[in-house]
């Protein structure tokens, strides 16, 4: 496992723009403590940002009102929550029993050779960045892949061809 | 062999938008629900069997059974929807195809339990599916079914989306309840069950998607109507996951109560590329092999399943043909769990990383027969020395593989002649 317990720091600060600012103000109603927002205001981050800094860590502590430690233990506990920029296509491989099962190994090869890295690398110009992940739950449709949160299903090399070809 | 209960509206075009769930009879049964007292719907849900569907089988009108009475606190509905045991796939399509029935189904045991807010904790790899059900949750409040009077009653209900981030122990009833209150995901000791104190304290159901999804056809048909599919002490309808080595794997509404064998051959087309059968999974990832000599004998409800010292789990079967390597499959198994253990109790947290070490070593060629009986030992050390299941969800299959295939372990070792000289020297 990469080490997930670093922060980086952007050197600027950070916050919401209006439409995650709205949709904070949104949730924070819905719940009884603010502690609650920990994580829903760490998706609003990432879904902003595409990954979780320093600043986006102490801002919303701040905008919940508790410690950026309690911040901290969720981003770094939660493996979803990206700690660093990511590719701007992030490639996630199902690894777990039913895709292994149906190939995926031969996906996370063929990925590999045409990319030039290696699970849980960025490519050197940014443009991709691989991991291999457990379960996604589609068992049925095996090998997943998932790209930037789509679901591609009963994947193959030549589907992965063209699936590489819209991205490049 | 396929039934249409659940899945009615799956093959309706644009079934999980509101006005056409509504023509095909969407919250149809509101105004029945709220005719009723809400211990007469406790009393049909008991009736119809339905147990969770979410891995445990537990009765469900009795699991709301156990909320206690005039606390003066609040009482709230979690509904797990993490649905992260790898070969489970099915409360998707629910969440995709038919949000509404869900939502129908939260009202209607937030009505029998008197909660007024619930929680629906979703995966966070589940993107285009929160998508979905979020905006058929913000469709039910346009049309006046969720909000400050529900269909126009005096009832309350707040439904709110909360999304996981990628943690398979989320799953698990309480640390799902600490991931709403916004900490890491680490399972509590019990009791205090959830329903006594569960979420910020208070009484809490928590129930899967397709348990709460079965409610609106029991209470519209009635628990007579439920109970005439299936056995009874499984009663009703279950879906499916079929994946692995079959023709036709997927997703598939059976009764509970079918021969497995016939299921698999019949409904997902048999073992793939006319293979031979080496063992099936038959509920998720954590239940212990079959066997295909064993299988012949089981049914596909709780009772045959624990008859045959396996558990139904989620309905996630998973086949496994002849060109499966045990050993390897073992190593796929222990690393997902060792993964995904939260690292709050030591026998899982290093426990299952000794597993895969020794695994690992065995697989390389460099382990001895000591490290095969190594493996079945840690096993019984770790199971239920932990706050939580999730170890047990690994040892208690390794066991199984190891008991039922350990001469494919034994042929690892023995293969190579260092190892067997070293073991002789010892």
């Amino acid at each position: 496992m990469s080490d997930r317990s670093q922060l980086i720091s952007t050197g600027k600060p950070f916050q919401y723009d209006k439409e995650r600012d709205a949709e904070f103000e949104r949730l924070v109603k819905r719940y009884p403590t603010r502690e609650s927002m920990i994580l829903p205001s760490l998706w609003l981050i990432q879904e902003q940002e595409g990954w979780v800094s320093q600043e986006a860590i102490a801002y919303a502590a701040d905008r919940i009102g508790t410690f950026a430690s309690k911040v901290y233990e969720a981003a770094t506990f939660y493996t979803m929550y990206h700690l660093h920029p990511m590719g701007e296509n992030h490639i996630c491989i199902c690894r777990t029993l039913s895709c292994w099962l149906r190939g995926k190994q031969e996906i996370v090869d063929y990925l590999e050779t045409k990319i030039g890295i290696k699970p849980g690398q960025i490519s050197e110009d940014g443009k991709f960045s691989l991991e291999e992940v457990e379960c996604l739950g589609h068992c049925g449709t095996a090998p997943v892949v998932q790209v930037n949160g789509e679901f591609h299903e009963d994947m193959d090399v030549d589907k992965l061809k063209s699936l590489l070809a819209t991205l490049l | 062999m396929e039934v249409k209960i659940l899945s009615a509206k799956f093959d309706i075009k644009d079934a999980h938008k509101i006005e056409v769930a509504k023509e095909h009879g969407a919250y149809s049964t509101l105004d029945k629900l709220f005719s009723m007292t809400s211990a007469e719907v406790i009393e049909e849900v008991k009736s119809s069997g339905l147990r969770g569907r979410g891995g445990a089988g537990f009765p469900t009108g009795v699991k709301w059974s156990f909320l206690p009475k005039d606390t003066g606190k609040p009482v709230y509905l979690a509904v797990n929807s993490d649905e992260s045991e790898p070969a489970t796939f099915k409360d998707r399509y629910i969440l995709v195809k038919d949000p509404h029935m869900m939502i129908e189904g939260i009202i209607i045991c937030s009505y029998a339990i008197g909660s007024h807010d619930t929680y629906i904790y979703i995966r966070g790899e589940y993107t285009t599916q929160f998508k979905a059900l979020q905006a058929a949750i913000e469709e039910a409040y346009e049309a006046g079914y969720l909000g400050d009077t529900v269909a126009g009653n005096n009832f309350k209900l707040n439904v709110t989306v909360h999304r996981g981030a990628g943690a398979y122990i989320c799953g698990e009833e309480t640390a799902l309840l600490e991931s709403i209150e916004g900490k890491k995901g680490q399972p509590r000791s019990k009791p205090p069950f959830p329903a006594v104190a569960g979420l910020y304290g208070c009484p809490t159901i928590i129930n899967n998607v397709q348990t709460i999804a079965s409610l609106p056809f029991i209470l519209n048909s009635g628990a007579d109507a439920y109970k005439a599919y299936g056995t009874e002490k499984s009663s009703g309808t279950h879906l499916f996951g079929i994946s692995g080595h079959v023709e036709k794997p997927g997703m598939y509404e059976l009764p509970l109560g079918l021969p497995l064998l016939e299921v698999i051959e019949k409904v997902a087309g048999g073992v793939l590329n006319g293979r031979k059968l080496k063992g099936i999974i038959p509920g998720g990832s954590s239940t212990p092999v079959l066997l295909p000599d064993e299988a012949k004998t089981v049914t596909l409800d709780y009772e045959s399943m624990a008859a045959h010292k396996t558990m139904f789990g989620s309905g996630g079967i998973v086949v496994l043909d002849e060109t499966v390597d045990i050993v390897e499959l073992v190593k796929n198994l222990i690393d997902f769990y060792h993964h995904e253990s939260c690292g709050q109790c030591t026998p899982c947290r290093e426990g299952l990383g000794w597993m895969l070490k020794i695994v690992k070593k065995i697989l390389s060629g460099k382990g001895k027969m000591d490290d095969v009986d190594l493996l079945r030992e840690l096993c019984d050390n770790i199971e239920m020395k932990t706050v939580c299941v999730l170890s047990a969800a690994c040892t208690m299959p390794v066991r199984s593989y190891l008991d039922k295939f350990r001469h494919e372990f034994e042929a690892y070792v023995t293969t190579e002649d260092f190892s067997a000289a070293e073991a002789k020297e010892e």
